[in-house]
């Protein structure tokens, strides 16, 4: 964040360095049910980014000191992968990773129906495999939909999407170029019905001003993402009325 | 919004969150209230609309032990004076020497049951941390001898087992097999070899087309092309 550089972030004619315009999102695109042994899983694809999510539970919750009698704990565990980044990233937890681990069970826990699973955990993988900024955001959306497609109740939709400012200008979605030389990065989740946000963190800093506008790109923004997420789960339904596994 | 809530008239599929229109029937299962006369999905599934109730059936999903339930459980543990149960939920099972037919002495109860066997048992209580006992002394509750488990989604158990049970009779008459259909998605198929796949192959088929109408026909239909593979009949 912030590093100076030489790279020319936004062009004359207002196009990013990755030609998009500046509410433009990246291709996303999620398939459901990508893994046999888990109970529901998703793999995205948005922009560079490649991500699985796999789901198991609710099931009963250990160690056992960490089972709470009057609710399911999500316990939601972040990876990335060494080979995910451009230099190897030093396999295993670190503090990047607990740390969206942490907020991503947040998240996830304002939507699923914990109260009805009293002493059970919900486990939830988030696996990157290729990384392009965004990831947490990415991978927390990829969670959702496997968490629905696990068949475990939820309250609402969990979506979200990035902004951020870049040379003095508010875009959406950034990507690695934008998100290593920009100048703030803002990702933020919301239920997709209620609106209510469950993820929100900031890197940089924003005005007033600058914060609204992006957080009204980005409650735009989620709307088409969790399009894709709905349709992502019916296709996997429609093939299956053809016969289809 | 307004596509899910066309959707959710005559059996359309619903993501969790979603409103359902209950017209002026009551919610039963997978809805929850989200304020005032609205009423959302929990799961993603399809809306089933019945004559009094709406319920949204998961395509997914474990199973919630509810007293009086019939389950398959298997044995994975035994205790002083209990029998630990697996019946396929977040949760495992007792099932206590006083509620079991025999006349067990405490630290005898491996000579009646072994972690491995399966006991076709019925939910006596639970309690609101979910932790549940079961019973064998009810009418048809036993120990299952032989057979083998096989286990589909819970959620799909309905079908299994059909208006009044004719899915499943119309399986067990036709494959000459016995079948004990658990709440919990674990079925015991018992009888000739042949005849044990070809129910597997029927329940199989009921699983992947669950979500659809017609299914009956299409099993009997299948049951009788496979008639000549079955020995006893």
């Amino acid at each position: 964040m912030g590093t100076e550089s030489d790279i020319k972030l936004i062009n004359e004619d207002g196009t990013r360095i990755d030609g998009r315009t500046a509410e433009e999102l990246r291709p996303i695109k999620i398939e459901t049910n990508v893994l046999n042994r888990a109970d529901g899983s998703a793999l995205i694809e948005w922009g560079g980014n490649k991500i699985l999510a796999a789901v198991y539970g609710p099931r009963e919750a250990y160690p056992k000191h960490t089972q709470d009698i009057n609710r399911a704990i999500v316990k939601c565990k972040y990876n990335m992968a060494a080979f995910s980044v451009d230099e190897r990233k030093r396999p295993g937890p670190d503090r990047r990773s607990i740390e969206i681990s942490k907020v991503v069970s947040e998240a996830l826990t304002a939507a699923i129906m914990v109260e009805k699973f009293p002493r059970a955990q919900v486990d939830v993988f988030i696996e990157v495999l290729q990384a392009d900024a965004g990831t947490r955001i990415a991978g927390l959306t990829a969670a959702s939909v496997a968490v629905a497609a696990a068949g475990i109740p939820m309250r609402d939709f969990v979506v979200g999407c990035t902004a951020g400012k870049v040379e003095g200008k508010i875009v959406l979605d950034l990507c690695k170029e934008e998100d290593n030389f920009g100048e703030a990065d803002l990702p933020v989740a919301v239920m997709s019905n209620s609106g209510k946000v469950v993820l929100m963190q900031m890197d940089g800093s924003l005005s007033l001003d600058e914060f609204n506008q992006a957080t009204e790109m980005i409650v735009r923004a989620t709307k088409v993402i969790n399009q894709i997420q709905r349709d992502a789960l019916s296709a996997k339904y429609a093939a299956s009325m053809e016969g289809g596994e | 919004m307004q596509e899910s809530m066309l959707l959710s008239k005559n059996k359309g599929i619903v993501l969790p969150g979603d409103s359902v229109d209950l017209e002026g029937l009551k919610s039963r299962n997978g809805i929850y209230k989200s304020g005032e006369n609205e009423y959302r999905s929990e799961f993603f599934g399809v809306v089933q609309v019945g004559e009094e109730f709406v319920d949204v059936v998961s395509f997914a999903g474990t199973y919630m032990p509810r007293r009086g339930d019939k389950v398959v459980g298997k044995i994975i543990e035994i205790g002083p004076s209990m029998w630990i149960v697996d019946i396929n939920s977040p949760y495992t099972s007792l099932l206590h020497i006083n509620d079991c037919p025999w006349r067990v002495s405490s630290g005898d109860l491996k000579r009646f049951m072994k972690p491995g066997d399966y006991v076709y048992a019925k939910i006596m209580s639970m309690n609101e941390i979910k932790e549940s006992w079961i019973t064998l002394k009810d009418v048809g509750l036993r120990k299952l001898e032989g057979g083998s488990v096989i286990s589909i989604p819970p959620p799909k158990v309905p079908r299994i087992i059909g208006k009044g049970g004719s899915m499943v009779n119309m399986i067990k008459d036709s494959t000459q097999t016995r079948i004990m259909v658990g709440q919990n998605g674990h079925i015991w198929v018992d009888g000739a070899p042949e005849n044990i796949s070809v129910a597997v192959e029927a329940i199989r088929l009921v699983e992947t087309e669950a979500h659809t109408t017609g299914l009956t026909d299409r099993v009997a239909e299948f049951l009788k092309s496979r008639k000549g593979e079955t020995v006893g009949n």
